[in-house]
């Protein structure tokens, strides 16, 4: 009892190793495995052919039949070792397959057919990644023009959302002014209306303004985040008044106490709100699809999702197409990963 | 200065370029989607008729069904969308839909041509206008597993034999070889409607009002939910999930089932993907006292009336429907035609002898559909019939309604869209 | 624009690498100076706030709040036309539409069961996902405020699903759990039975829950790590010099001064409970049959997915969703002022 108990509130683990140490390396190992090792499944499946994709148990590595070429054969013909009987342990190529016999011959020997039945062999399988799930998903359209695409609204969003926000949470925080409850109160009420729902409305209004297929027609929408307003300004509340003060003694304009003093000490909170921005404007699907329609103007998850038909899904592009998308978000996170945790962490505990 | 130069002589010489614009005639946008290659072989065919016609400009935006479905009826209400769209479901868009009959260079022969699948692009039987182009035809068809059959040494039923027949043959078939389930149907009211007609659904009353639940539906769907719960069918197609389609090829593809009851749009994903797992072939449509029907489909290229070009947009579809170029479209998508004239002039795919097969077998089932099935096809809100059958069917099997329930949930969900169309 | 426009930006991240692009931009930003110090000597204080707050409030007003008017609209309106003069006033049919009950625990009672399905899915949903996120937050956080070797590594790899799109993280673990998925391998691997993860519906709901905690954990559990690392080591050190039972330490010291963080914690994770959706969507698509039916899949459907589309309805259960919402926020943030206070 005590023991979990100095799990629980110790800071700093002092002198040997416990089973309290034992457990919590236990469960951080075992987060993980079960964190990562799904995207790393993930991955690695995308690699995998379409045949390949419905073996069962599925195999760790993307695999592939071996095909041989037989002299008086067109085609290469695909390897077969035999299980039991005369030829048991023998490797032989498929020429055809009628019913419940195959029609095989031995590559050593391309004369004589042999009629095998079919339960009676097991394929002849080697690794073989299947990088063709990508390069037909990146040859079938303009992967840079979405690309581009989906960086200038990723990036001009964030760039707006932040300053937007920002100069809204300085004035909700730093300033007494009548109706700035009811502001706020307004704002945080729209978070509860769920975003699917007013999709509609949205794109009237789009339409009005004549931003439908303008990358612009994106972004404005999402640049007044609720969210954002709330996060800096709960976090610039719990900046001491006492600079402000003293900046307007030195006859500072309120511009320069917001851009000079305000804004550089939430850098942890800004961080925190750039990172969710540019991951909520790179995920974005639903909207961009309603909003843009002519491929020129298409973001990628759109431009990736364009291959999905009404009848049929092709799980071999899609683990491609989804491994694509999330690559980048990755990356950015690997190179971040510190500003993005700390960030997190000092924004959200004011 | 000298490149400052150049740079004037860049702006004067883009000027005649740009005074020339309104010349050069018209900019056609297609919204298009893909089950195969449909878009792909559209833009292929599209740039030979820019070359023929060098002042009619196409461009394809190929995008996912789901922004057709979803997207495109905001867009056209807002008074944005565009000038053609391939579409399967033209309820919602109905009044966006333009005429092209004025536009065609020969409308009787166009008609004479597509005939019945443009009837499902008109909103009731005064309506006589020409709304666009069918890519295909589609018919729903039993697709069997002909190995198992083989080892399991039972004949495929066959033409005539009911689907209790069938159920009887798949159970003995799926006994002997161990097969999980003897037959599954895609999660889709659409492809049920098949056995339903031909166990005497009738789906409208005399005044063409819909009315689903009638004794033929009965008799179908407590079957169907029967042969679910003795495992005959594989009921998790159905039951896994909670709205929507879901398609069992899967399930065929790796022989956990004998018969799958999809259609002709399977052909490419049967030839590449079971390859020489299995033999497998199209049957012929199982009965029932009605009739022997599938449900045909399909999709279209449609005109909309905001569109600037109307005229350019018809003569790229009737140039499209002609039949050499159709001829080529069908065998380049593996499509069934919808034209008549192409029909009879026939196709040659590019498939393996299986594909050709399947081809020939489901062009011959086409015949037999029951003009019920037309009727439903042709009704512009068939899916508000159709998905409330599939949902609270699938309710059924998951225990959660009766199938007295289900069937009053079903009535009065058509009844409820049905409202919403008139209000 | 005066050259002295260097310094703001060297202190937020990510502007080293493009030293250049931040100078103009920083010269740029510093040309609001000159209209807001004439709006300054014209302005009280006071008004000077609304000045500040005008951009976001434009761009609020015509994306967020605009469009919530038109749902109220469409929400007292029928039929299935989507341009808000084309529909017909219908009072409250929608909403009495959906309320409507012949016994309000038995959904198939009512007119719109699917709704009540919802109503009773997302409930449980909602009781049992946020319990549970909270403790395994809690616990993480814990384990991470211990002195472990590799701490920023454990914390980023808790985080790193908090990225993902929910159609992504769907979609990983609709391939793992699918009837012929890695999961079931490792049954049979462990010599168990497959299991049909998302056919049963209990199943399916469990991994709903423990999908969405999957995703959105890592978030909640940095929020309360940094709670507890701001607790001042010495009341831990006064604590034990009363040689406290470590327990009780934690009950009496630890979780009273963690208590601001999770109420945020407690407010935002109830939030996106409530409002679940795309994950689940794409993994089981409410199914099977109505197990895992959420209030906004139901909203979606109606309003979005269907050839007739009832907009009328789907806008009317937005709006009770989120009347109960703001509610039970507000109860929270009153919850959250008086804490603070005590």
């Amino acid at each position: 009892m005590a023991n979990i108990a100095k799990m629980l509130t110790a800071t700093r683990g002092r002198g040997r190793w416990d089973w309290t140490d034992w457990a919590s390396y236990g469960y951080l190992i075992l987060g993980v495995c079960i964190m990562f090792g799904p995207v790393l499944w993930l991955a690695a499946s995308s690699l995998k052919s379409e045949s390949g994709l419905s073996e069962y148990p599925p195999s760790l590595l993307p695999t592939e039949q071996v095909r041989v070429s037989v002299p008086g054969y067109a085609s290469p013909l695909p390897l077969f070792t035999i299980d039991a009987g005369e030829r048991a342990g023998k490797q032989l190529a498929e020429i055809r397959r009628i019913g419940i016999q195959a029609q095989m011959v031995d590559p050593a020997d391309p004369k004589a057919v042999i009629r095998v039945p079919v339960d009676g062999r097991t394929k002849v399988m080697r690794v073989h990644a299947a990088w063709d799930n990508y390069t037909d998903l990146i040859a079938k359209f303009n992967f840079g023009r979405y690309l581009w695409n989906t960086v200038f609204i990723t990036t001009i969003a964030t760039v707006l959302t932040l300053l937007v926000n920002s100069m809204a949470a300085f004035a909700l925080s730093k300033y007494r002014f009548s109706g700035r409850d009811a502001v706020f109160l307004i704002m945080l009420a729209t978070l509860m209306i769920p975003p699917t729902i007013v999709l509609v409305p949205n794109y009237l209004i789009i339409a009005t303004l004549g931003l439908t297929s303008n990358p612009w027609g994106v972004i404005w929408p999402a640049v007044a985040t609720p969210t954002g307003v709330f996060m800096l300004r709960q976090y610039m509340l719990t900046l001491p008044d006492d600079l402000i003060e003293a900046a307007r003694m030195d006859n500072a304009s309120e511009w320069r106490i917001y851009w000079r003093i305000v804004l550089p000490l939430s850098a942890p909170a800004l961080a925190v709100l750039a990172i969710f921005s540019v991951m909520w404007r790179w995920n974005e699907f639903l909207w961009p699809m309603v909003v843009l329609s002519r491929s020129e103007s298409f973001t990628l998850q759109l431009a990736l999702n364009s291959f999905q038909g009404e009848l049929t899904t092709a799980w071999n592009y899609l683990l491609a197409m989804t491994v694509l998308t999330l690559l980048p978000v990755t990356v950015v996170f690997l190179v971040l990963q510190k500003y993005i945790t700390q960030g997190i962490a000092s924004a959200g505990v004011k | 200065m000298s490149r400052l130069l150049s740079l004037a002589g860049l702006l004067l010489a883009s000027v005649p370029a740009f005074a020339a614009t309104p010349a050069l005639a018209a900019d056609i946008r297609i919204a298009c989607y893909s089950d195969g290659n449909e878009c792909p072989a559209t833009k292929t065919l599209a740039e030979r008729f820019t070359q023929q016609n060098p002042d009619i400009k196409i461009s394809i935006d190929e995008m996912p069904y789901k922004a057709i479905l979803e997207s495109l009826p905001v867009q056209l209400a807002a008074g944005n969308g565009p000038d053609i769209a391939r579409i399967t479901l033209p309820g919602p868009i109905l009044k966006y839909l333009a005429d092209m009959r004025s536009n065609l260079k020969d409308a009787a022969a166009y008609e004479a041509n597509f005939g019945p699948q443009l009837a499902w692009l008109r909103n009731g039987k005064e309506d006589h206008g020409i709304y666009g182009l069918p890519t295909q035809t589609t018919v729903s068809a039993p697709i069997v597993n002909k190995t198992l059959f083989d080892q399991a040494n039972v004949p495929i039923p066959a033409a005539g034999a009911t689907w209790d027949d069938w159920v009887v043959a798949l159970d003995k078939v799926a006994k002997a070889t161990k097969t999980p389930n003897a037959f599954a149907i895609d999660r889709s009211g659409h492809r049920f409607a098949g056995p339903l007609i031909s166990y005497g659904a009738k789906f409208f009353d005399a005044n063409g009002t819909p009315a689903v639940v009638d004794d033929g539906f009965k008799a179908m769907a407590s079957r169907y939910v029967g042969w679910a719960k003795d495992g005959s069918a594989d009921k998790d197609v159905w039951v896994a999930s909670g709205g929507g389609y879901r398609d069992a090829f899967e399930e065929f593809k790796n022989a956990k089932i004998v018969m799958y009851f999809s259609g002709s749009w399977q052909v490419h994903r049967l030839e590449t993907q079971v390859g020489d797992g299995f033999e497998w072939l199209i049957a012929s449509e199982p009965c029932g006292p009605a009739s022997c029907s599938g449900m045909p489909g399909g999709a279209a290229f449609v005109t909309f009336k905001g569109s600037k070009s109307p005229k350019e947009s018809a003569r790229f579809l009737e140039w499209l429907g002609s039949d050499k170029i159709y001829a080529e479209y069908m065998a380049m998508t593996s499509n069934l035609p919808a034209s008549a004239g192409v029909q009879k002039m026939g196709v040659t795919y590019h498939l393996t002898p299986a594909g050709n097969e399947a081809m020939k077998a489901f062009t011959a089932d086409i015949t037999k559909l029951s003009p019920v099935a037309y009727q439903l096809q042709g009704f512009p809100y068939s899916s508000s019939l159709l998905n409330p059958i599939a949902d609270r069917l699938s309710q059924v099997m998951a225990g959660q309604l009766t199938l007295d329930q289900a069937y009053d949930r079903i009535t009065s969900d058509v009844k409820d869209s049905m409202a919403a169309i008139k209000p | 624009m005066s050259a002295t426009g260097i310094g703001p930006d060297r202190n937020s991240p990510g502007q080293h690498a493009s030293r250049l692009c931040g100078k103009a931009f920083g010269a740029v930003m510093n040309v609001p100076e000159v209209p807001m110090r004439w709006a300054q000597s014209r302005l009280s204080g006071g008004r000077l706030g609304w000045l500040f707050v005008a951009p976001n409030l434009a761009v609020f007003a015509l994306f967020s709040f605009l469009p919530v008017v038109i749902d109220i609209w469409f929400a007292v309106t029928g039929g299935s036309e989507l341009l808000p003069q084309d529909r017909p006033y219908v009072g409250a049919n929608n909403f009495s539409d959906l309320l409507t009950c012949g016994n309000y625990t038995d959904p198939n009672s009512c007119v719109r069961d699917l709704f009540w399905y919802g109503v009773w899915n997302t409930l449980e949903f909602v009781v049992i996902q946020v319990a549970l996120m909270l403790g395994f937050s809690l616990l993480t956080a814990v384990v991470l405020n211990r002195k472990i070797v590799g701490r920023g590594f454990f914390r980023a790899v808790f985080f790193y699903p908090v990225l993902l799109s929910p159609v992504v993280v769907a979609l990983i673990w609709k391939w793992i759990l699918q009837r012929n998925g890695v999961a079931n391998a490792a049954m049979e691997g462990l010599g168990a039975k497959p299991v049909e993860w998302l056919l049963n519906g209990t199943w399916a709901f469990s991994w709903t829950v423990f999908v969405s905690i999957w995703a959105h954990m890592g978030f909640y559990t940095l929020i309360l790590l940094a709670g507890l690392q701001a607790i001042p080591a010495d009341i831990y050190e006064a604590a034990s010099m009363d040689a406290a039972p470590p327990w009780r330490v934690f009950r009496r010291l630890t979780l009273p001064l963690l208590m601001p963080s999770l109420i945020v914690v407690f407010v935002l994770g109830l939030i996106r409970a409530v409002q679940i959706f795309d994950e689940v969507y794409v993994l089981t698509g409410g199914g099977p049959g109505t197990a895992t039916v959420y209030l906004v899949q139901y909203i979606y459907t109606t309003g979005f997915a269907q050839s007739v589309r009832q907009y009328g309805l789907a806008s009317a259960a937005s709006l009770l969703l989120a009347g109960v919402l703001l509610v039970l926020t507000l109860i929270q943030l009153r919850g959250m002022r008086s804490g603070e206070r005590g």
